[in-house]
């Protein structure tokens, strides 16, 4: 197999699992310091590419459009905090999870009035539509560069953000234990609504930068949820760290499963076995390696409360 | 975070009453849904016949998914999945030339107990959220198997060339006899569906969701008691499927989107966690306002969401608990 195809795989395959772990990030986050399970999450990415896309064409700027896509996501995640979030401390998962599943209804219906049913144009970047000889034989968009490296240095900020700073201690003590964090004085909810607002910037960037790559719809935030929610699952619930590593490795098994996988089966099988079985493994691999992970860790690979 | 806290409010004791009278609203009921067809065809409304059949039908999964759920306390997001079983065995099966209904049904009934015994087996080693996301994570691998299948439409889904054959001089393809059929099997499977829940097994079930360690400390088998249920809501559902892909004559891969599974837990929260009729009166609800709204708007999503969360704000309890309500301004 040709090692630069291989490597240019494996490329994708990490610039997918970092802007999965944007969106995981906030998820854990939120569900290990509050307990709260936000199936909405994923609208809040779907609202950070709409308004990323929109702004872009009426703007000509990618950057004005990133700028005013978290912007508008940070206030309409302030909103959902304010009315609805913060009456679901407490209450239990199930309730969360059908309370945020309304809140998917309500924001799939409302993105398609305001924007109609229809896909939206996400165009690419005009200096970035080129390819980048990385080295020779290996032009690569220059596209996927920048949201490569835009992941890397979003990690970085969020792990020294969280690891090194006092913010990040008081998350910490929150997700570790919450009772304890407040007796110690911590002002959880307080903590707890930054945090939310973060999460919810991170969403939105991942929406604008992935829009250009992927088909900016109604119904992608659920697309990307599912993922996302394999990704703390396998992590760890809570732990920013185990959202990380279970990121890429959910980006790396996604990517390679689909490129390679059917080359595999082609080779080993009758085509029109292949034909079927091919997708099927690609598509399959992310769900295998979760069920594999929990059968041998229940509580995921980096818990934070084992 | 263990399952059982999710569900831990068991619902109150019913007041004693006489045997005769808890079975008087059923019997009601289902006596007014047999006429419905010839009232349906006197009144022109032919249509509603399919209508309240599948509303039916989706009423024997959401029983299934609540026995598991409000009993059990196992939130499975994924019980499309077993639905989707259910239905493409019904596809595969007449593809492959069986004709007779009730092979086809059986079989779509034993795959589906097969699914959920694999999927439980695996599953129930973890609890809460885990439970909820990895049941969820399984039902998305099966919805991929029967998105690959391209035999069988893939992605388009697949047109059963002719229903399935009831035999006994019964005739699946007119609307009102294969419309009874289905509301004599559902009455059957919700019945003893009842009476399984008050079966030893199902109080066992219920002792297990508000303290497993206890049970365990007392001997009983938790996990088998568990896999078991979990296996027989999947048959149930595997069943609900097939009748689902026999009236519709049609299957594709969009009933077991995880979003079918979210709207099955959705029906069963707003109809009564854990209460009898719970499952059955929330699908009838939902649906009948999916129905009303769509004939209204095309925006029919975000009512049914703001709903949804007025309902978990204000009436977790679901529509059921407000019989207790009225039991109790009665006394």
């Amino acid at each position: 197999m040709n090692p630069i195809l291989v490597f240019e795989q494996l490329l994708n395959g990490a610039g997918y699992g970092l802007m999965l772990f944007l969106i995981a990030a906030g998820l854990t986050l939120v569900f290990g310091i509050m307990d709260v399970m936000n199936l909405s999450h994923g609208s809040l990415f779907m609202v950070g590419a709409y308004v990323a896309a929109t702004v872009h064409v009426q703007s000509g700027s990618f950057a004005v459009a990133v700028l005013v896509a978290v912007a508008v996501t940070v206030a309409v995640a302030a909103l959902l905090e304010v009315t609805l979030m913060r009456r679901l401390y407490g209450r239990d998962h199930l309730a969360q999870v059908l309370a945020t599943f309304g809140v998917i209804l309500v924001a799939d219906d409302a993105v398609k009035m305001v924007w109609g049913p229809s896909p939206v144009m996400a165009p690419t970047p005009a200096w970035l539509s080129g390819p980048v000889e990385l080295f020779a034989g290996l032009p690569y968009p220059s596209y996927r560069l920048v949201v490569l490296g835009a992941g890397v240095l979003v990690a970085g900020l969020l792990y020294l953000l969280v690891n090194h700073s006092r913010v990040g201690m008081l998350v910490r003590a929150g997700a570790s234990d919450r009772w304890m964090a407040e007796l110690m004085g911590v002002r959880v909810r307080r903590v707890f609504c930054g945090i939310f607002v973060l999460g919810a910037a991170l969403a939105a960037l991942a929406g604008a930068l992935m829009g250009p790559l992927m088909a900016v719809q109604v119904g992608m935030g659920e697309s990307i949820l599912i993922p996302a929610l394999v990704v703390i699952v396998i992590g760890g619930i809570g732990s920013v760290r185990g959202a990380f590593v279970a990121a890429l490795l959910v980006g790396l098994v996604d990517t390679i499963g689909r490129a390679f996988l059917p080359l595999l089966l082609r080779a080993a099988l009758p085509p029109a076995v292949a034909a079927d079985l091919g997708p099927l493994c690609a598509e399959v691999a992310m769900y295998a390696l979760m069920a594999a992970v929990l059968s041998f860790r229940p509580a995921g690979l980096f818990s934070a409360k084992a | 975070m263990s399952a059982a806290s999710l569900t831990s409010s068991s619902p109150p004791q019913r007041p004693a009453a006489p045997r005769w009278r808890g079975a008087l609203l059923p019997l009601a009921l289902l006596a007014a849904l047999a006429v419905f067809p010839l009232v349906a065809s006197a009144l022109g409304l032919d249509f509603y016949i399919g209508f309240v059949r599948r509303v039916l039908v989706v009423a024997l999964a959401a029983a299934s998914l609540n026995f598991i759920m409000g009993f059990g306390g196992m939130v499975a997001l994924g019980h499309a999945g077993f639905m989707g079983v259910g239905a493409y065995t019904v596809v595969v099966l007449s593809d492959a030339g069986a004709t007779s209904a009730w092979v086809v049904w059986g079989a779509a009934m034993v795959l589906a107990a097969l699914a959920a015994t694999l999927v439980g087996a695996i599953s129930l080693r973890t609890q809460g959220v885990y439970f909820i996301m990895i049941t969820l994570a399984f039902a998305q691998m099966l919805y991929f198997v029967f998105v690959s299948l391209r035999s069988y439409g893939g992605d388009d889904g697949y047109t059963l060339p002719m229903r399935p054959v009831l035999g006994l001089g019964l005739d699946a393809m007119h609307e009102p006899t294969l419309y009874w059929v289905v509301l004599a099997l559902v009455a059957l499977v919700l019945w003893w569906l009842d009476r399984a829940t008050a079966s030893r097994f199902g109080a066992a079930l219920a002792g297990i969701r508000d303290n497993a360690t206890r049970m365990r400390a007392l001997g009983y088998p938790v996990y088998l008691l568990q896999l078991a249920a979990f296996t027989l809501a999947g048959a149930v559902a595997g069943l609900a499927g097939a009748l689902l892909a026999t009236g519709n004559s049609f299957v594709s891969p969009a009933m077991m989107h995880w979003t079918q599974s979210a709207t099955l837990i959705v029906m069963v929260v707003i109809g009564g966690l854990g209460r009898r009729w719970g499952g059955p009166l929330g699908a009838a609800v939902w649906m009948a306002l999916e129905e009303a709204l769509k004939l209204h708007t095309d925006h029919w999503h975000m009512p049914l969401g703001l709903l949804l969360i007025a309902t978990t704000l204000y009436a977790p309890r679901g529509l059921a608990a407000l019989a207790d309500l009225r039991a109790r301004s009665a006394q």
